[in-house]
């Protein structure tokens, strides 16, 4: 099938007429092209909102008290209640295929006043008072000293983890800073370690400027008793946050006495609905582009096929002689076939390659200017490459189908009399 | 080697049907040279065509070698007419892409012949037709009477049974269509049976053998004293 004689024949026939070969190349070409770009501004796309999502545990949800909006066992509506710690740990008995339950306490926030003081330095920062386990769900690298651990929570350990911001504001340059202390609302913290957010684009700077102490030193040095402000939950590998949340708000109503049909006193956040909205998204994306792709491609392959055509008019009489000297009617259509085959892939290839380094141009500019808001990284993968492929193969064979079909319908003596 | 026996064939045109043969009985043996004449509608070229399975007869037998030839599908028309029959067309109809000794190899080609064996062929018919040096020219380059007789090696190359020519000399001076026939003469010494379509008298009068025909039916069949092409040229 694939011996010289024929590869000859292909070359000599497709090499014929150039101009027409490449006009028809083109068609394809262009489609492929489109193909390959469609997808790899999609990937960018992609890439640069899963840069912001970032390394965030994504099968996570946030939650935090409201007031209640129906009374209940003889309890007011519109009640400020707190979680408490006992709320944990009825959760963590309750309900399964929990990673981390993080309860969490707050100080400072958007647009607080100076709490913290260092020296003659003042600054306003979010001061949290948390587990452990909180860096494993908001990840984050220490550039100095450690992060809180639980020693630090049994012994409520006054320490304190810095960001690379408050640093920055409150020490010079080169100061040390582990073994410092720190003022935070009148009590004093010793600086034990400094760490570094990575780039969460708009909220950058604010991320770094975080002071993270443990849970229980926050709780006896604010007064918060066994509060807990809010709390973030992470879910197991394999089992999804969204599919659990009911049952943690539910025990939680249940130890709160809130009533079980109020919607509102639990406020939560569920960031894994808002991870999986995005990857159909992303999704979507994708099924466009190969959609479009493979609707342009196809008015190339009809080019392909209208150009088989004509090339067997011409050829009519050279197929009545071949077949007269006894060639398969069979061998003349795998021929046709052929021919189309081949023009398809290496025309795609071609568009592949000019897609291939039109990407590659595209990411040197990028890298050039700096990044680019929410576009990172525009590529397609090897396995787009070979689904291109493919689909190149099959329209190929589809290009080819009808024109090897009128090529062999035409009987021998008809094509022989064709002057 | 051939047998025809009351061959009958009509084409639909429109709603009128034409009866081109009406009941051909003929036979040819094996080493024979003959001349199919006839004005044109007499219904030769139908008949040669018949004979080389390009076309299907309506009504009668028709045994090549022994072999009863009917109700063949395409692919089996194909591997008799490769097997059985070599053609020389009036036109040549060589493939203008190929090269002399290509087209002389392609009927080898499609009997899987292995590509090494095929070149050594066709250069060996080349040669028998006096065009070896021309082995690797296109038909472009060619003359008429080379064209014709590269296409006379071609129909030689896959040894066939039986050679048909439709009017080899037609489109040949004089010179050239005396020079072609002393091939097919010279070719027939050697044995091969060969069937020539023509409307020329001197043409057919280089054969053993003249059939004619008019109207679809055979009104004269002789044999004739060979005149040999030889001395003309």
């Amino acid at each position: 099938m694939l011996n010289k004689d024929r590869w000859k024949e292909i070359i000599e026939v497709l090499s014929r007429n150039v101009f027409r070969t490449l006009a028809t190349a083109f068609g394809v070409g262009w489609g492929i092209f489109i193909l390959i770009i469609l997808l790899a501004a999609g990937k960018g796309l992609e890439n640069g909102i899963r840069a912001d999502f970032g390394d965030i545990a994504t099968n996570t949800m946030f939650m935090w008290s409201r007031s209640t909006t129906k009374s209940y066992k003889g309890l007011p509506k519109g009640r400020r209640y707190n979680f408490k710690l006992e709320d944990v740990k009825a959760i963590n008995d309750k309900v399964p295929n929990l990673r981390f339950i993080s309860p969490r306490n707050q100080l400072g926030g958007f647009g607080g006043g100076n709490n913290v003081v260092r020296g003659l330095k003042t600054g306003a920062f979010n001061v949290y008072g948390d587990y452990p386990e909180i860096i494993k769900q908001e990840p984050m690298t220490i550039t100095q000293g450690r992060f809180i651990n639980h020693n630090d929570i049994e012994a409520k350990r006054k320490v304190a983890i810095i960001g690379e911001g408050v640093k920055n504001e409150l020490y010079d340059k080169g100061e040390p800073i582990l073994g410092t202390y720190i003022k935070i609302q009148g009590v004093n913290f010793m600086v034990v370690g400094s760490y570094k957010k990575k780039n969460n684009d708009g909220d950058g700077e604010e991320g770094q400027k975080e002071i993270f102490i443990p849970f229980t030193s926050f709780s006896q040095a604010f007064n918060m008793g066994d509060n807990v402000g809010w709390m973030a939950i992470t879910a197991k590998d394999g089992s999804s946050i969204s599919n659990l949340k009911e049952r943690i708000v539910n025990v939680v109503k249940e130890n709160r006495k809130i009533h079980p049909e109020d919607k509102r006193a639990v406020g939560y956040f569920d960031l894994y609905e808002q991870f999986n909205r995005v990857e159909s998204l992303f999704g979507a994306l994708r099924w466009v582009a190969y959609f479009v792709g493979v609707l342009v491609l196809l008015s190339g392959i009809i080019g392909v096929s209208n150009i088989m055509l004509i090339v067997i008019k011409e050829r009519t009489k050279e197929i009545g002689i071949r077949r007269a000297l006894g060639e398969d009617p069979w061998s003349i259509k795998k021929q046709i076939l052929m021919e189309s085959i081949f023009l398809t892939i290496i025309s795609g290839m071609t568009g592949i390659i000019f897609g291939a380094a039109f990407i590659y141009g595209i990411n040197a500019v990028l890298d050039s200017v700096g990044p680019v808001d929410m576009f990172v990284n525009p590529s397609v993968g090897i396995g787009v490459v070979a689904v291109a492929l493919m689909i190149l193969i099959v329209s190929g064979l589809l290009a080819g189908f009808i024109p090897a079909q009128s090529a062999i319908k035409v009987r021998p003596i008809e094509a022989l009399r064709t002057e | 080697m051939i047998e025809i026996k009351n061959l009958h064939k009509s084409y639909q045109m429109g709603k009128n049907s034409l009866h081109v043969l009406k009941g051909i009985n003929f036979s040819v043996e094996e080493g024979e040279l003959v001349a199919i004449m006839g004005s044109s509608g007499s219904g030769k070229s139908t008949l040669l065509n018949i004979l080389g399975m390009l076309d299907e007869l309506d009504e009668g037998s028709y045994t090549l070698d022994g072999v009863p030839i009917k109700n063949l599908n395409e692919t089996k028309a194909a591997q008799y007419r490769n097997k059985f029959l070599g053609f020389i067309f009036q036109s040549f109809n060589l493939i203008n892409y190929k090269t002399a000794a290509e087209n002389v190899a392609l009927p080898l080609y499609y009997q899987r012949v292995g590509r090494k064996e095929r070149q050594e062929k066709a250069l060996k018919y080349l040669e028998q037709v006096g065009l070896k040096e021309w082995a690797t020219h296109l038909p472009s380059e060619l003359s008429g009477g080379q064209k014709q007789r590269v296409a006379i090696a071609r129909a030689m190359a896959a040894e066939p049974k039986v050679l048909l020519a439709d009017e080899p000399t037609g489109a040949l001076d004089s010179k050239t269509s005396y020079e072609v026939m002393d091939l097919i003469q010279k070719i027939n010494d050697e044995g091969n049976t060969i069937l020539l379509v023509t409307h020329e008298e001197d043409i057919a009068h280089m054969c053993k053998r003249i059939v004619h025909l008019k109207d679809g039916v055979i009104v004269e069949d002789k044999k004739v004293d060979q005149v040999r092409a030889e001395q003309y040229v």
